[in-house]
């Protein structure tokens, strides 16, 4: 295949992941308004609001230094970069070679960064406490999600993305170490993107919320571009989820049009799955105590620690 | 220092019908009052001013009998309550803001009520054009690590305006202070001299979610000051709409409190069945709320036959529902995780401040006032309290779920007995000019206590009205103390204290 086509196909993933993103945020939306008996919002609302906030004008703090407005940028950069790399439709893209576990990790950990830093910016109480949680969270969630990409390369041999989904792909057996992973990375996806139970994306109650709390002080484009990337970061994960655990669909490197075509059907078949569960699971719980997410988190290292172990005693015997 | 008959024996007595008893007092008597609630042998139930006079009304605990003393002030003070009784603090704060009443010996003389922003300083009594007020100063904390969280008075979400200063370690919660007054509208102003029907009105529109209990108080006040009755088919239907509202109350609440835990699937069941206690009240008496529908001598509506089927169909669903609501609460374990043992009040703090309504209960304080005084029509159908004894956020949860059965048994009952007749009687104002009537009601928030005097050619001259809230929310800041900040709005919704039944 060419160069422009590899390109281009490249580049297609990463307008889908955008696109896709705001769509998929609509429909968790609308599924949960739906179990909690009430009518929702239309499908593209989150659409409407990314371009009614783009239209406003950003209204800053007078204290806000340059940090506080660049960190928007970076942030939905990061995001963006990352959501990008995860093999959706097809494996085998001209930048799979970057599209690295361990890559991914560090992408959203920059961004997380930013946002903690531009949270207390401005220096209003919410956005220290926002960013104090984050920051609990992320000491956490972290580790686990460096568990996980050991238990993968080591079960896959490689920590870069399109190789885990072929070697899956291709396996027939059933591994054990294969199923910890995927619960610890469920858990770290919940945490990560800042659901119930560990926080709850709908609050607007001042003093539980941990992201609203940080990004409380953003207005206009610059929290256009925070709410995409949060959206992108949802997507990211059921997308990584779907790739390495159930790979199926994907279309692989130099496939024709009409399989990555297929492939993009079962990209947005699996988040609708992903999504769905999502929700069900959020509708059911209740939010858990700030102090008892650690233990939240602390169950995603030991499944991922668990995973490592099996994978060395199997493998020694 | 011996019972109540003893500290009154020479104090003058004034007329005052009902289970109240009245006297006037010199400082001396006022301030063995003081000393004698805050030993734990009374409950101090409300301390107002009018005029240059303050009146203290409270119960006696061994013989439950209700009195209030009034104590003259031309000079414009009184021996301090709050410097033996911790709780009359900020009635005693309100007072000197609002009538200029100042109390001698009082610790904390701050404002309360008065944020500066008045046109006139003691509105109420002899207004003065306002001078500029110092900065408001916030108790303070000690300690390195110690940092303030400002919340409020406007919040992220649609609620009533407060201002919240936590000083926190970390996410423990150290220190929570508040500062209410966001909401005053001079409703005592507003009800001075005026007459019956437009006093009502003000009467029913301190806070809506309160509405019929705050129309019963002050329906009951009028007519004890009259010594009348409204007619028994009148009282029968008082109790059901104070009932209605209660269900509507408590359900929104149960609701509100999963919802705060994000537990948001309970407040959309609990809400969907708030509606139809709404949409019933509607159709049995012609409004949602049932604004306005209680006067002082009756009611302004009879419940017609189709509304007695409606709250039958309307209990009927409930009992099919809410038993399943009850126990996805009771079984959620993350839930229970969050009310179970959070936000704990202790007997001792909901005993001194004689607090209220499902806060006094759920701690163990077995007060409620259609038991004590007790008044019609609940007598015959009243049994004893629901109480827990934890204190927590989930035993508010359970005097809540447990209330709601009461209040559907006791409408059941009256439905059965219900009296024929007419509902409203006229009552002669002016032949009672000068009297005083009392009342104490139990709202849903707790027991509401309304006292007025009857002004010349029907009007009415003065009146007060006390919400459970004013003792309820000091105990909020206690509960919260060694809970982390995450947890408050939980423990907030669980009191669910009013702004602006308090705020006035």
């Amino acid at each position: 295949m060419g160069l422009i086509a590899a390109l281009s196909i490249q580049f297609a993933q990463m307008l889908l992941v955008l696109a896709l993103a705001p769509l998929l945020l609509g429909f968790t939306r609308r599924l949960k308004a739906r179990l909690l008996r009430r009518q929702g919002s239309s499908l593209i609302q989150p659409y409407r609001d990314l371009l009614k906030l783009l239209r406003k004008e950003a209204v800053l703090a007078d204290n806000a230094s340059w940090l506080f407005r660049v960190a928007p940028y970076l942030i939905f950069a990061a995001t963006w970069v990352a959501a990008a790399l995860v093999p959706t439709f097809a494996t085998g893209l001209m930048f799979s070679w970057s599209a690295d576990l361990i890559v991914i990790t560090a992408l959203l950990g920059s961004a997380r960064f930013f946002l903690a830093l531009a949270g207390m910016d401005i220096g209003t109480s919410f956005g220290g406490i926002g960013s104090s949680r984050e920051a609990m969270f992320a000491s956490f969630a972290e580790p686990a999600m460096i568990m996980i990409a050991f238990t993968m390369s080591l079960i896959a041999g490689s920590t870069q993305l399109s190789e885990i989904a072929e070697f899956v792909l291709s396996t027939t057996q059933l591994r054990v170490s294969l199923g910890l992973a995927l619960f610890a990375l469920i858990i770290v996806a919940i945490a990560e993107n800042g659901r119930i139970p560990v926080d709850n994306p709908a609050t607007h109650l001042e003093l539980t919320m941990v992201h609203e709390a940080m990004i409380l002080e953003y207005s206009g484009r610059h929290l256009a571009l925070i709410e995409m990337a949060s959206a992108l970061k949802l997507l990211l994960y059921l997308s990584l989820i779907g790739c390495m655990f159930f790979p199926w669909g994907l279309a692989p490197a130099g496939a024709s049009a009409a399989a990555m075509t297929g492939g993009v059907a079962a990209y947005v078949f699996k988040l609708v799955i992903g999504g769905a569960a999502l929700v069900v699971f959020e509708t059911s719980i209740a939010k858990m105590r700030v102090f008892r997410v650690p233990e939240f988190l602390g169950v995603a290292l030991m499944l991922g620690l668990l995973g490592i172990l099996l994978r060395f005693v199997s493998a020694g015997l | 220092m011996g019972s109540l008959a003893d500290i009154l024996r020479n104090a003058q007595p004034e007329p005052m019908n009902g289970e109240w008893i009245s006297h006037a007092v010199d400082p001396d008597v006022w301030t063995d009052i003081a000393k004698f609630i805050a030993a734990g042998d009374a409950d101090l139930t409300a301390l107002w001013g009018y005029e240059r006079c303050v009146r203290m009304a409270f119960m006696e605990r061994t013989t439950t009998q209700y009195a209030i003393v009034s104590l003259d002030c031309p000079d414009r003070k009184f021996p301090s309550v709050a410097l033996h009784h911790v709780p009359a603090q900020r009635l005693e704060r309100t007072i000197l803001d609002v009538y200029g009443l100042e109390a001698i010996g009082a610790q904390d003389r701050r404002p309360w009520q008065d944020h500066g922003t008045w046109k006139a300083s003691s509105p109420g009594g002899d207004a003065a054009p306002a001078a500029a007020l110092p900065p408001y100063e916030f108790l303070t904390a000690g300690g390195a690590p110690l940092h303030q969280i400002p919340v409020g008075p406007v919040h992220a979400g649609i609620i009533e305006p407060g201002h919240f200063r936590f000083t926190a370690n970390g996410e423990t919660v150290v220190r929570l202070e508040e500062r209410l007054g966001y909401v005053h509208k001079g409703v005592e102003m507003l009800m001075r001299r005026k007459p019956l029907a437009q006093a009502a009105k003000v009467a029913a529109r301190i806070s809506g979610d309160s509405t019929v209990a705050s129309s019963f108080a002050f329906a009951r006040a009028i007519e004890s000051a009259c010594n009348a009755q409204a007619p028994p088919r009148a009282q029968i239907l008082r109790g059901i709409m104070a009932e209605m509202e209660r269900l509507a109350n408590h359900f929104g609440d149960i609701g509100s409190i999963c919802n705060d835990a994000s537990f948001s699937i309970m407040q959309a069941h609990c809400h969907v069945l708030r509606e139809r206690v709404l949409r019933a009240s509607e159709q049995c008496f012609g409004h949602r709320l049932m604004m306005d529908r209680i006067v002082p001598g009756g009611l302004t509506v009879d419940l017609p036959q189709a509304g007695v089927d409606e709250l039958h169909r309307l209990f009927g669903e409930i009992d099919r529902e809410f038993p399943h609501l009850v126990d996805v609460y009771d079984t959620a374990s993350s839930m229970q995780d969050r009310t179970v043992r959070t936000g704990i009040v202790s007997r001792n703090l909901v005993e001194q401040f004689a607090a209220g309504g499902v806060v006094g209960r759920a701690s163990g304080r077995a007060f409620d006032a259609r038991k004590s005084p007790g008044y019609a029509p609940y007598p015959d159908v009243f049994g004893n309290p629901v109480i827990r004894s934890a204190g927590d956020v989930d035993a508010r949860v359970w005097v809540r779920i447990d209330e709601i059965a009461r209040s559907m048994d006791m409408i059941r009952k009256w439905l059965e007995t219900l009296p024929d007749g007419h509902v409203l009687e006229s009552l002669n104002l002016s032949s009672h000019a000068g009297r005083e009537g009392a009342s104490l009601v139990e709202a849903f928030r707790g027991d509401l206590f309304c006292w007025i005097r009857l002004g010349t050619d029907g009007a009415v001259e003065h009146c007060h009205i006390r919400d459970a809230s004013w003792f309820q929310w000091p105990l909020l800041e206690a509960a919260i103390e060694g809970n982390i900040v995450a947890d408050f709005p939980l423990c907030n919704k669980s009191f669910n204290c009013s702004y602006s039944g308090h705020d006035l």
